[in-house]
């Protein structure tokens, strides 16, 4: 059953340059088309690629909502990179969050460097489930590799967020967004990417 | 992104806050569009750029602010509407020209001027946290500042509207959380603008004489006050005698609405959301204190709104007025942007309510699991940047040369050399132009006993922007330094935006490509051009030049912006791996630890370096530089 919340707060989390923004405006605008107030809150611009980025989405019946969720309160957190997960569960996680993550790490320079380090996936898998009402799990990045496509991986993500059935959007109002949102020729692609994620967790 | 120009009349969309802006301001008629990029305002000017060919509007990447607030200025002489945008930094830049606008006025051929400053509260993408209102208020122009994506997009039409009935620019500030965030907009009508530009030769424009001028503009405003007490951009909502009333602005009004539901004091806190800024509303603000026991006042950054409502206070010599709070009290933070926390911790301290986002168990688990298992994600350079090889063979050059150069740096993705992550080379950082600035400074201490070499810094696009001048001053003034243009081809930081070396407009319509190499030579420095990628050839180029005393240097490290690159050519230069057997791992790490490529790095279990799959560019430079010639490249066909 999808989560029944007003106003509905989603993370969008991940490092930059794996398309969080697309993927945001994706699920926003199809709440907005079913005639929800929809706001999205990020920060880009400076050189942001390989940083910690995250989108906020805010979806209500009753009125606009500001681009900020205050502390504590996401309902859901779909993480992209799993320490982004964690990162953002430790701003906005709560007993009753779900998270849907992206298991497939992008180290951090200060973990290449040596200078930190990066958790055991498992030991990861453990503490997000401790966090969280229900986590889900998913490989998107090797999902993404195998299509040829790792730009793919933030719309096998939404696939992926469908097939938990948590939110109340159904894979046309997916699949339209994303009709309008890429060129033709990059459409087909998506479409195997959202397909893929949907079965990934189903 | 939807097609600006093509949205339906009537219908709802889902719109970046300077998307808002781009419709609003081609509903409002607008010919003339002119910015130079800078975050968070950049995508005002990108937007009507995408559209300018079918609306028939003018839209340009200028050298800096200034020229395109200048630019602007023309076309609304020339009787359109006209806008230019900018970041609070540009702002700066554009100043001097802003300055005299309102008491020149727009000329007799009724255009029509906005200007919109981006503030960026937080510094997200700045240098600062600058707040710009009060130069709105300094320069006479009416401000407004929407607190919704509707309302930047209904300010945007009015602003030029009032613009072109007074004869004055106006002032809409845009700020990071709305620029950058989306939300609903139900968009009007757009109709083509198709007014003719003209001049009438007899007439002259001028602030000179300023103070009659000057008397006429202190009367507008006075007008404009008037309309700005009954405006229908601010309003109430709330309990008709609230116990406390915040008096909001901006991103202050959606924070202080989430506060107030949080902890359920609709029935006790009024909020009054304020977008006419200057001239400040102060009757109306000061009706709204009259029925409240308390005040607070909630915007970003500085305390404008709170000084202008004491002083509307002080001025209505209210008896028994109510307090005001804010940054002066202490409730809220001089420092940062807005959030609903914020405004929800000011509101327990003056309620006396105890509020905790979560319980103590969930809180005591993130602190123990999961704080310290979230490595940091500093930011750095893309793989493939070419900076990180300049930057390689700079510090490598400074070291060997052995006198301590110093370094003055600039704006653009090379100034991530200093954040925690970087290479940390430079010594300086502050603005646009300021790396070549500061240098001609560095550069004629010799006289007064100076001896260490120096090495100003700039971008491609930095330089037109801001550097010909400083550089202009070290050759008239004899400094003796060494200027290195890291040139990537495009403005990258801010989105790919073609400047004046690119060749092409901001409409991609091809263009002459000013040079800046046969600029540099004509002025008659020594000039040379190194690939960074070949960084012994760089390295062993930049010590050469910092022995050459004789004048200014200008030392071109060309590489196009790897992403850029990947846009254009859709496939990776050669095939890298990482030989086990040879690579030394943890003890050599000069791959992962040195260079900090996000493309490679250490792996736990094999306790050698691993490519990044996902990541990793495959540009070939670790190959070129690894010490134990454990990195492999392989051309593609």
């Amino acid at each position: 059953m999808a989560i029944s919340a007003d106003p509905l707060n989603l993370v969008i989390c991940g490092v930059g340059g794996q398309g969080n923004i697309l993927l945001s405006g994706v699920v926003g605008g199809a709440y907005l088309k079913k005639g929800y107030y929809a706001t999205i809150g990020e920060t880009f611009g400076a050189a942001q690629r390989g940083g910690a980025v995250f989108s906020a989405v805010r979806v209500s019946k009753k009125r606009e909502y500001g681009p900020l969720i205050p502390d504590g309160q996401a309902h859901l957190i779909l993480g992209l990179e799993p320490i982004e997960t964690m990162r953002l569960l430790q701003k906005y996680g709560n007993p009753n969050v779900v998270c849907v993550t992206n298991m497939y790490p992008v180290i951090p320079a200060s973990v290449s460097a040596n200078k930190e380090s990066y958790p055991d996936i498992e030991d990861l898998k453990k503490a997000i489930t401790d966090l969280s009402s229900k986590a889900y799990f998913i490989d998107a990045t090797s999902i993404a590799l195998e299509l040829n496509a790792p730009i793919a991986m933030n719309i096998i993500m939404a696939g992926a967020l469908l097939g938990t059935k948590q939110i109340d959007l159904t894979p046309e109002d997916i699949t339209n967004e994303l009709r309008e949102s890429m060129p033709p020729d990059r459409l087909a692609l998506n479409l195997t990417a959202l397909e893929r994620g949907m079965k990934a967790i189903a | 992104m939807p097609n600006i120009a093509k949205l339906e009349s009537g219908s709802y969309y889902l719109l970046q806050g300077n998307e808002a802006i781009a419709r609003g301001a081609l509903e409002a008629g607008v010919q003339y569009s002119a910015a130079y990029p800078g975050t968070p305002s950049t995508e005002i000017l990108t937007t009507l750029a995408s559209v300018a060919k079918e609306t028939g509007i003018h839209a340009e990447w200028s050298s800096n602010e200034k020229v395109a607030t200048e630019a602007a200025l023309a076309a609304a002489y020339a009787g359109l509407r006209t806008i230019s945008s900018m970041k609070n930094a540009g702002l700066n830049v554009a100043m001097d020209t802003l300055q005299h606008i309102n008491l020149a006025t727009l000329g007799d051929q009724k255009g029509a001027m906005l200007v919109v400053v981006a503030d960026d509260p937080q510094s997200h993408a700045s240098g600062d946290e600058e707040d710009t209102r009060w130069v709105a208020q300094m320069a006479n122009a009416p401000l407004m500042e929407p607190s919704s994506f509707q309302e930047a997009y209904e300010m945007t039409k009015y602003l030029f509207d009032l613009s072109e009935e007074f004869n004055i620019f106006c002032w809409l500030r845009d700020y990071t959380r709305l620029a950058h965030s989306r939300g609903r907009v139900q968009v009007g009508e757009y109709k083509k603008a198709t007014k003719k530009p003209k001049y009438d030769r007899s007439k002259v424009f001028t602030p000179y004489i300023a103070p009659p001028k000057h008397a006429i503009l202190v009367e507008k405003m006075a007008k404009i006050r008037e309309r700005f007490e009954e405006s229908r951009f601010n309003a109430y909502e709330g309990p008709e005698n609230p116990e406390l009333l915040i008096i909001c602005c901006g991103s202050g009004a959606p924070c202080s609405r989430d506060a107030v539901e949080d902890l359920k004091l609709q029935d006790k806190v009024g909020i009054l959301k304020l977008g006419t800024l200057w001239p400040f509303p102060s009757r109306l603000v000061v009706s709204h204190i009259k029925k409240a026991k308390k005040v607070l006042i909630v915007e970003e950054v500085d305390p404008y709104v709170e000084t202008h409502t004491k002083a509307a206070v002080a001025d209505a010599k209210l008896a028994d007025a109510a307090d005001i709070l804010g940054r002066g009290s202490g409730h809220i933070s001089y420092v940062g942007e807005n959030n609903p926390d914020r405004v929800i911790a000011a509101l327990g301290s003056i309620f006396g309510l105890k509020y905790e986002a979560r319980d103590a168990d969930y809180e005591k688990k993130i602190n123990d699991i999961a704080k310290p298992m979230t490595a940091s994600r500093g930011l750095i350079w893309c793989p493939g940047c070419p900076h990180r090889a300049s930057y390689y063979a700079l510090g490598n050059a400074i070291k060997r040369d052995g006198r301590n150069a110093v370094v003055t740096s600039d704006i653009g993705c090379y100034t991530m050399d200093i954040f925690p992550d970087g290479p940390q080379v430079a010594n300086t950082l502050h603005c646009m132009g300021g790396g070549v600035g500061e240098a001609c400074g560095f550069g004629q201490l010799a006289a007064l006993g100076f001896d260490q070499p120096v090495i100003g810094i700039c971008g491609d696009s930095t330089f037109f922007h801001a550097s010909i001048p400083p550089l202009v001053n070290a050759i008239y003034n004899r400094a003796n330094m060494t200027i290195i243009v890291l040139d990537n081809a495009i403005t990258a930081m801010t989105g790919f935006q073609p400047h004046a070396g690119s060749g092409r407009t901001a409409t991609q319509e091809a263009t002459p490509t000013v040079d800046a190499e046969s600029l540099c030579r004509s002025l008659g420095c020594r000039v040379e051009v190194e690939d960074p990628f070949d960084t012994k050839a760089t390295a062993t180029k930049i010590q050469e030049l910092l022995k050459d005393d004789n004048g200014v240097k200008v030392l071109f490290l060309r590489r196009k912006c790897e992403l850029l690159r990947q846009r254009q050519e859709k496939k990776h230069p050669y095939k890298v791996w990482v030989d086990t057997e040879k690579c030394k791992g943890d003890k050599c790490g000069f791959c992962y630890r040195i260079l900090q490529c996000p493309g490679i790095g250490y792996d736990k279990t094999t306790g050698k370096a691993k490519i990044q799959e996902a990541l990793c560019a495959e540009c070939g430079l670790c190959a070129d530089l690894c010490p134990s010639k454990a990195i492999m490249k392989e051309e593609r066909a």
